[in-house]
């Protein structure tokens, strides 16, 4: 039995401390938003937020994050608000297919957290999250809007 | 135009009768006519493609499938059009496969792919939305006691002109349901589009950044249990033999099966045990014929067939051959264009749950149809126990239309379990060398020049793997061992056709089929084929002695909207003047699914090796644009599809099988690497729309390519450019 603290609320889950959290947080936990695309921690599709860090959960056993502070896409918004980050992704029609866009918001709150005011180079080095639709020209507007909102 | 109640020869007899035995028997009569057809929620259809709830809420039916490119967003701008309807009323529904078998197709082709979604199914549509209007008009006008001349629609509000009364659609769409369908509807001007032509936003971007949004991979349905699939990594080959007491007792797993003949699979209460278990699970493969094959030897197969005798045609202008032989001087080239996997961001899947009465599957798919034929083959039930419920789709850009190969196995394996709901997810490994692989294909050009330097001939010889042979033999059979296909964008005519009339040209294909299964990735042939003529335009343009635009632009007089769409670019780019310093230009034209497309880039290079695309000039004229803003983000985001597959991307064969498991070794660009890209929608008109999804992929690469060229003297005419030390930053 692993304790896990996701979104503000504890839950005993009985998995092998070595699956990765990934999977605790789908199959146990029943919260979909958070992405499986590889696997290797290469796309950012299952990004989460531990301790305020962006994180690839697909890569983390989930014995290791027993404790921590966890926070997925669908504790993201706070009192039925929406982050700034998903409200500039909704006004700059950013997702495509969508997939990859929980983990993309997660990298870039997490990016805007440390950095309010990031630039062109920031958002490069922070954004390495794969998405095959192309979202990119969308992403990059979307976070500058963000920093100012 | 009056509209009549519906009369069938059923319902005439049963209304005629009413008074007499009809409420005896207990039949239901409507006023008039038959039963109106109602939605799931009780709502009337009006028409196929509309139904109106009480609320006034519209909901519009779409059997196309979205998966990231916009389409339920232009089609309902279509219907939306026609209808006069309030645009914030409108919601989406799916029909299913089984809904449309049993109404005989009702909707039309379920089919998403080919940029098909919105140019082949816009005029249907677009009267199916006029027709609804048309029976909700009059129908207010029968009750007000109107003619319906004197009323009109808009806003989903009705009005009588000469009273002033309104009535909303909601209102009055019980009596129209029992109209009949009007078949003569006229549609309107383009000219006086007021939906049709905007940026509307995207209907279903809210769930998408919440997490809510279900996808194939999300489905949870009571009692489910999970499946992973490991099929033989060599194609052609076969399951020999597997160790099931190995891992039957590792925790979770329920079953470990056999699945056709061709792979193993676990099935346990979580995916991570399922797969967890396969991974440990001894298997032996009978390999079969192919597990010798490698990209060394299917490049042999395909060199062979540069200079081959036999060759189908698909092009010939004159007598090219005749004219290079008389050639003053002649430039000859060879390119090549490798294996490259859909990768979609969400991996194959689907769920099944099978009984000897029913068999349903939820799945990701690009083709409802072509899911629920996978199905009913699988399953060996009859269409009326069968169906499809389509789910959103993480990607598809091919992978998930014509090939139903997950569907296929999810029904397996859920059989083996009746009354078990499976949810079969495939890993990325296995979606990675379980492909339908853009096919390989070389070229070999030969350009043919007079003394006074003129292009007297063209020879543009492509050698390698037909997709159709593969996937839709029938066709290939029905041209006597042709694929029209492999013409895409140099083809005499068609959707397809080249943009050039050259003094003469002979554009033939040598067909050599690897057994690697190849399959329809976006843009399809024109990713090769643009690089193959673009690439070569402007070494024939360098021998000529000639600006690569200038040249190009002698031989397409006679294709005014590939010109439009060439100097678009070239103006927009500024190609009559010097590039910034250290910038090097490159441009690209083609024609593609009927879409006139063309690119101007400005790139540097660093340390000989280091490219870095600044800036991508794009523009594509489509005939109509329906929501320019969506057409933007296709664009920009095909050059990431195309710019990856460029400079990062290849599966290379050993032993049979692909080599590449995940996205460490089949990279896929980042922000980092992203150009700007400047869109231009060009509106040609015409009979015949284009299409967006794909077409102006194919411009991106050989425009990179030809700047690379001017930045550094080097012509690559292998793709990808890993492959020569040459990355994108």
């Amino acid at each position: 039995m692993i304790r896990l603290t996701i979104n503000g609320k504890t839950h005993n889950v009985d998995v092998d401390p070595n699956t990765p959290l990934l999977w605790a947080i789908r199959e146990q936990v029943g919260l979909t938003g958070t992405k499986y695309g590889c696997g290797i921690a290469q796309c950012g599709a299952c990004t989460v937020h531990i301790d305020g860090s962006p994180i690839r959960s697909c890569a983390i056993p989930a014995g290791a994050a027993a404790g921590r502070k966890i926070t997925t896409i669908e504790g993201l918004a706070s009192g039925g608000k929406l982050h700034k980050v998903q409200k500039a992704w909704i006004d700059h029609e950013v997702p495509q297919c969508g997939y990859c866009q929980a983990g993309m918001i997660m990298a870039a709150a997490a990016l805007l957290q440390a950095k309010p005011r990031p630039s062109d180079a920031d958002i490069d080095a922070a954004m390495t999250n794969i998405c095959r639709c192309g979202t990119f020209q969308e992403v990059r507007k979307a976070i500058h809007a963000a920093a100012k909102a | 135009m009056n509209l009549n109640p519906k009369i069938s020869r059923r319902s005439f007899i049963i209304g005629s009768a009413a008074v007499g035995s009809g409420l005896a028997l207990g039949l239901r009569l409507p006023p008039f006519g038959p039963a109106v057809v109602r939605a799931a929620d009780g709502s009337p259809e009006i028409g196929a493609w509309v139904v109106i709830r009480p609320d006034d809420t519209v909901v519009v039916r779409v059997v196309r499938s979205e998966m990231g490119q916009g389409t339920i967003t232009g089609l309902a701008q279509l219907v939306a059009e026609e209808l006069e309807c309030n645009w914030s009323k409108i919601v989406i529904e799916y029909p299913t496969p089984g809904e449309s078998v049993k109404r005989k197709r009702v909707w039309g082709d379920f089919s998403t792919g080919g940029s098909r979604g919105i140019r082949t199914s816009h005029d249907y549509v677009r009267k199916g939305g006029a027709a609804a209007r048309m029976m909700l008009v009059q129908a207010a006008a029968n009750q007000w006691g109107v003619p319906v001349s004197e009323c009109s629609a808009a806003n989903s509000v009705i009005t009588h002109g000469p009273s002033k009364r309104r009535i909303t659609y909601g209102k009055v769409a019980e009596a129209a349901a029992r109209l009949e369908v009007p078949k003569d509807v006229k549609l309107k001007d383009p000219k006086a589009w007021k939906v049709i032509g905007k940026p509307m936003k995207r209907l279903d971007t809210a769930n998408k950044v919440t997490g809510k949004q279900v996808y194939g991979f999300d489905l949870k349905l009571p009692g489910m249990l999970n499946a992973a699939i490991k099929e033989c990594p060599v194609f052609g080959g076969k399951v020999k033999s597997f160790d099931a007491a190995r891992v039957a007792s590792l925790g979770g797993v329920k079953k470990v099966l056999q699945v056709g003949d061709t792979a193993v699979a676990v099935v346990a209460e979580t995916w991570w045990q399922a797969k967890t278990a396969l991974d440990q699970l001894p298997v032996v493969w009978d390999e079969g014929p192919n597990a010798k094959v490698s990209s060394a030897s299917i490049a042999e197969q395909l060199k062979a067939g540069l200079d081959a005798e036999q060759a189908f045609v698909g092009n010939k202008e004159g007598d090219a051959k005749a004219a290079l032989a008389a050639a003053a001087k002649k430039v000859e080239a060879v390119y090549a264009y490798p294996y490259q996997n859909h990768a979609c961001m969400e991996p194959m899947n689907a769920t099944a749950r099978y009984t000897p009465d029913k068999c349903e599957v939820w799945v990701p798919t690009q083709d409802g149809e072509a899911s629920f034929a996978a199905v009913l083959a699988a399953s060996g039930l009859p269409a009326d126990k069968c169906e499809v419920y389509k789910i959103n789709l993480g990607g598809g850009f091919g992978r998930r239309g014509a090939f139903q190969d997950y569907v296929t196995q999810a029904v397996r394996i859920a059989k083996e379990m009746p009354g078990t709901p499976v949810k079969l997810l495939w890993s990325r490994e296995e979606d990675m060398v379980q492909g339908r692989y853009h096919p390989v294909m070389q070229c070999k050009l030969v350009g043919g020049f007079d003394a006074g330097n003129n292009l007297t001939g063209l020879h543009m010889r492509l050698s390698g793997q037909s997709i159709l042979a593969a996937v839709r033999p029938a066709i290939v059979e029905q041209q006597k061992g042709r694929d029209p296909l492999v013409f895409q964008g140099v083809a005499d005519a068609g959707e397809h056709s080249i943009g050039y009339a050259f003094p003469s040209l002979l554009v033939d294909h040598a067909m050599r089929n690897p057994h690697v299964p190849p399959g329809f990735w976006r843009g399809v042939n024109i990713n090769q084929n643009a690089v193959f003529i673009e690439c070569f335009m402007d070494e024939l343009a360098e021998a000529a002695g000639q600006d690569p635009v200038e040249f190009r632009r002698k031989f397409m007089a006679k294709y005014p909207r590939n010109l439009a769409a060439l100097n678009a670019v070239a103006e927009r780019i500024g190609w009559s003047k010097p590039a910034p310093a250290g910038m090097f230009r490159g441009v690209a034209q083609m024609k593609a699914f009927n879409s006139f497309v063309a690119a101007a880039c400005e790139i540097s290079v660093k340390d000989g090796n280091k490219v870095k695309v600044h800036r991508i000039v794009a523009a594509t004229d489509c005939g109509y644009a329906v929501n320019p803003a969506q057409i933007e983000r296709q664009v920009s985001g095909s050059f990431v599809y195309g710019l990856s597959a460029l400079f990062m991307q290849e599966c290379t064969v050993k032993d049979g099988a692909v080599e590449q498991k995940n996205f460490d070794t089949y990279q896929s660009m980042r922000i980092a690497q992203m150009p700007k890209v400047e869109t231009i929608i060009l509106q040609g008109g015409g009979d015949t729309w284009g299409g967006i999804g794909e077409p102006t992929i194919c411009v991106a690469a050989p425009a990179v390519l030809n700047a690379f060229y001017k930045a550094t003297g080097k012509r690559i005419r292998t793709v990808p450019l890993k492959n020569h030390g040459i990355e994108l930053v």
